[in-house]
């Protein structure tokens, strides 16, 4: 291609491989030249050439309200952990709950229930139209910090308080009653799991749909409850909050600020997966429906068999985008002062004044944890996914 | 051939079949009854006895404009004019599409006087005179389409109306030196900055998420990579880590005779978190133009560039409109995200008022006014998105 059919080569600016190649060549000086250039800058006006990670392992000289156990004395790394861990226990719980209300939200907008409908449709278009850092605000400020003092806090059922101090709940713990009930446990769990291929070898052989899983689950929970039953003390109890001189005393003590980030991350994520649920049930088309019913499926059978499986489809890519929208947006809790990583991380550049190490800790660690739940997503959209045959 | 019959449905069938169909069906009803009565109760008896409302009229002027100074506000106006007036000059040529725009804008200027109504007079004229504008615009559009017909170029002159309006806006708001007297940044605030932080952002970053977009699929594997890395880099990072990156790294890495305020700061941060974003939807585009055409560009003797940019991009664009209509409504509420470099947006100004002990911290009032406005005008965007959707037919051919 590269020469002409006169037989001349071809000038060498005009070759497309030359060209090719220069062209990456000039785009690698050009950023090399930029990279170089701030590089310059950030030497003469920081004129610091020590860039590293020392002071990790340096005193941190600070605390936070909450997190993993820890002292002023402990070193920066510790305190970012302490960050991180919280970062991830708002994640992990606000995913969980954000899908089972959007999962509710998003079929109680296709509800034949009028009324269920229309307060579906407007909790998702008043939380989809704000931004999310004023729901945080108003959840934080117009909410909890107006809630009463903890003397005066509202009970609700079941050891429930809600104060300024935040949500008080009953903490399960393990009595001795689960030295006995660990082996019924370990039963159900060995008799579930026989169930379940008994169960799924015999449908395969009778070509039958039905779900073997549903039967390991009943049979394991059966075993267990009957354990619970059986056993002479019962193997999980709930401890009660108490109200103390100045505070509650034992119980699973949540602050308001971690409640606030939580609730706002939930309601706010909810609304979007609401959505795409909805989005999804629609994409599956009635025909689909109807035949399932015609060939004799019952509802249930229908929407586990034939509705679920195809909508599921179009719901898991977008909603790992929503998945990974909340844990980004987990970092806006530096808003009401919930101290997760990007919080502790802000205050570690203050006392140490090492800003680019540390934003670059920051963002490899909110890149870790994107990568970590699209590969997972990814895995699992893989398994759903239609196979074309 | 016979139309198939009306179905009337009187009010007591409407209830059975929507309400009571089944069993769980009513007890649905009555349990979203009780709910509803619940809320209700609480906020109406909250807002109509508790709540302390004339804290907004005496602070509106700092929500909307911060602290632009008083004697050149008639330049905001004058501004709003001129997008008015064009909002109304499009409508009358467009007719279908934009009438929405122009009662969903008229009912906001109508909520705002209601909210100015016992506060000022000069303000109020300034409004009534922001109604005649756009609805004389209307007018006047309908004139030219229902006299002078051949609304084609009529419509490409007004887009290029809409390309300048914002560039003559902003020179409007800023000053241009020896005409206007100057109003620094940062004396803008509230409203008027959120919106110049959007539209600005979203502007400065369509080009570069092209470019991005075309990087990620050229054949050249060092700027393919390039590409690829700074969307994925991107997208994974809260834009609040790219704005505090914005605010604390720029002067290090600048040289540090160079004096970057906070507004461009946050501009810079939006623009590049936003332009990544933009890149992924023009991705989607292109992706969607079909093989042939490309072929037969090149058959036609059309090089990659040209090739690029008559016949692959214009396709792509087109398709990605509402996708990035999208893009700007999540920048739009994003932007709330600059409290973290001190300016004071919308929301900041708003924490400000409650944080001041003059006004005894009037929390869920101001909070539910500010979420108000950022409701308003995101749903009349999502809205105008859907519709612009179905008149450019993305989808169904």
């Amino acid at each position: 291609m590269s020469r002409s059919s006169s037989g001349r080569s071809l000038a060498f600016w005009r070759d497309v491989r030359v060209v090719r190649i220069a062209m990456q060549l000039v785009f690698l000086a050009a950023l090399a030249l930029f990279v170089y250039w701030l590089y310059s800058n950030y030497v003469v006006n920081t004129r610091r050439f020590n860039f590293g990670f020392d002071f990790v392992s340096s005193t941190a000289g600070f605390t936070v309200s909450e997190g993993l156990a820890h002292e002023r004395t402990d070193s920066n790394g510790k305190l970012f952990l302490v960050g991180l861990l919280n970062s991830l226990r708002v994640i992990i719980i606000g995913i969980v709950l954000a899908s089972l209300l959007g999962l509710i939200a998003g079929v109680s907008r296709l509800s034949d229930n009028w009324l269920i409908c229309r307060i579906a449709t407007i909790y998702i278009e008043t939380i989809r139209n704000t931004p999310l850092l004023v729901q945080l605000f108003f959840w934080y400020t117009a909410v909890f910090l107006k809630l009463p003092l903890v003397h005066e806090s509202i009970a609700l059922p079941g050891a429930i308080y809600l104060s300024q101090r935040g949500l008080v709940l009953p903490k399960p713990y393990l009595t001795d009653g689960v030295e006995l009930w660990r082996w019924f446990l370990l039963a159900g769990a060995l008799v579930g799991l026989v169930v379940y291929i008994a169960r799924r070898v015999h449908l395969a052989r009778a070509e039958r749909p039905g779900s073997p899983f549903l039967w390991g689950v009943g049979v394991f929970g059966g075993i267990a409850a009957l354990g619970w039953w059986i056993s002479p003390q019962h193997p999980v109890a709930w401890e009660a909050a108490e109200l103390g001189r100045f505070n509650f005393q034992g119980g699973l003590q949540l602050s308001p600020e971690f409640v606030a980030v939580l609730l706002g991350l939930v309601i706010y994520t909810g609304a979007f997966i609401a959505e795409i649920v909805r989005a999804g049930i629609l994409a599956v088309s009635k025909g689909q429906r109807e035949a399932a019913l015609a060939v004799g499926l019952t509802r249930i059978q229908t929407l586990r068999l034939v509705i679920l499986p195809q909508a599921l489809r179009v719901i898991v890519p977008p909603v790992t985008s929503q998945y990974l929208n909340l844990a980004k947006n987990s970092s806006l809790a530096v808003a009401v002062g919930f101290p997760d990583l990007f919080n502790v991380a802000g205050t570690i550049i203050n006392k140490t004044g090492r800003e680019v190490e540390m934003i670059l800790a920051i963002m490899g660690s909110y890149l870790t944890m994107s990568l970590l739940t699209s590969l997972f997503m990814n895995w699992y959209n893989r398994r759903i996914r239609f196979v074309e045959r | 051939m016979l139309p198939p019959p009306t179905v009337r449905v009187g009010p007591i069938r409407w209830l059975k079949e929507n309400l009571f169909s089944t069993w769980y069906n009513t007890l649905l009803t009555f349990l979203a009854l009780a709910f509803i009565y619940a809320v209700l109760k609480g906020v109406l008896a909250w807002a109509l006895t508790q709540a302390d409302w004339a804290v907004i009229p005496p602070n509106l002027k700092l929500l909307l404009v911060g602290f632009y100074p008083q004697g050149e506000l008639w330049r905001i106006w004058i501004g709003l004019y001129l997008i008015l007036g064009l909002v109304g000059l499009s409508a009358g040529i467009w007719g279908k599409l934009l009438r929405d725009a122009v009662v969903l804008i008229g009912s906001a200027v109508i909520l705002l006087g209601l909210v100015l109504w016992l506060t000022n007079w000069g303000e109020l004229l300034w409004l009534t005179g922001l109604a005649v504008t756009m609805f004389g615009g209307i007018g006047l559009g309908w004139l030219v389409r229902s006299k002078l017909g051949s609304p084609k170029s009529w419509k490409r002159s007004l887009m290029v109306l809409w390309l300048l309006a914002p560039v003559l806006v902003i020179l409007l708001l800023t000053g241009a030196p020896g005409i206007l007297t100057s109003v620094p940044t940062t004396q803008w605030g509230g409203l008027l900055l959120t919106y110049a932080l959007a539209i600005v952002s979203i502007f400065l970053s369509f080009p570069l998420g092209v470019l991005l977009a075309l990087g990620r699929r050229s054949a050249l594997p060092v700027i393919r990579w390039f590409s690829i890395g700074y969307i994925e880099v991107i997208r994974g990072v809260p834009l609040i880590t790219v704005l505090f990156m914005a605010s604390l790294m720029l002067p290090l890495f600048l040289p540090s005779s160079w004096r970057v305020d906070h507004v461009i700061r946050a501009i810079t941060a939006f623009t590049l978190f936003t332009a990544a974003y933009v890149a992924e939807n023009v991705r989607g585009g292109l992706q969607a133009v079909p093989y042939g055409h490309i072929d037969a560009a090149r058959a036609l003797g059309l090089n990659p560039l040209l090739t690029t940019a008559l016949i692959v991009l214009p396709q792509a664009l087109r398709a990605v409109i509402p996708a990035n209509v999208g893009q700007f409504i999540s920048l739009f509420k994003d932007t709330s995200l600059v409290f973290i470099v001190p300016l004071l947006d919308f929301l900041g100004i708003a924490l400000d008022v409650i944080k001041d002990p003059k006004w005894g911290g009037p929390a869920s009032e101001m909070l539910l006014f500010v979420a108000l406005m950022y409701w308003m005008f995101t749903y009349f965007m999502s809205h105008m998105s859907r519709r612009l959707e179905k008149a450019l037919g993305v989808g169904e051919r």
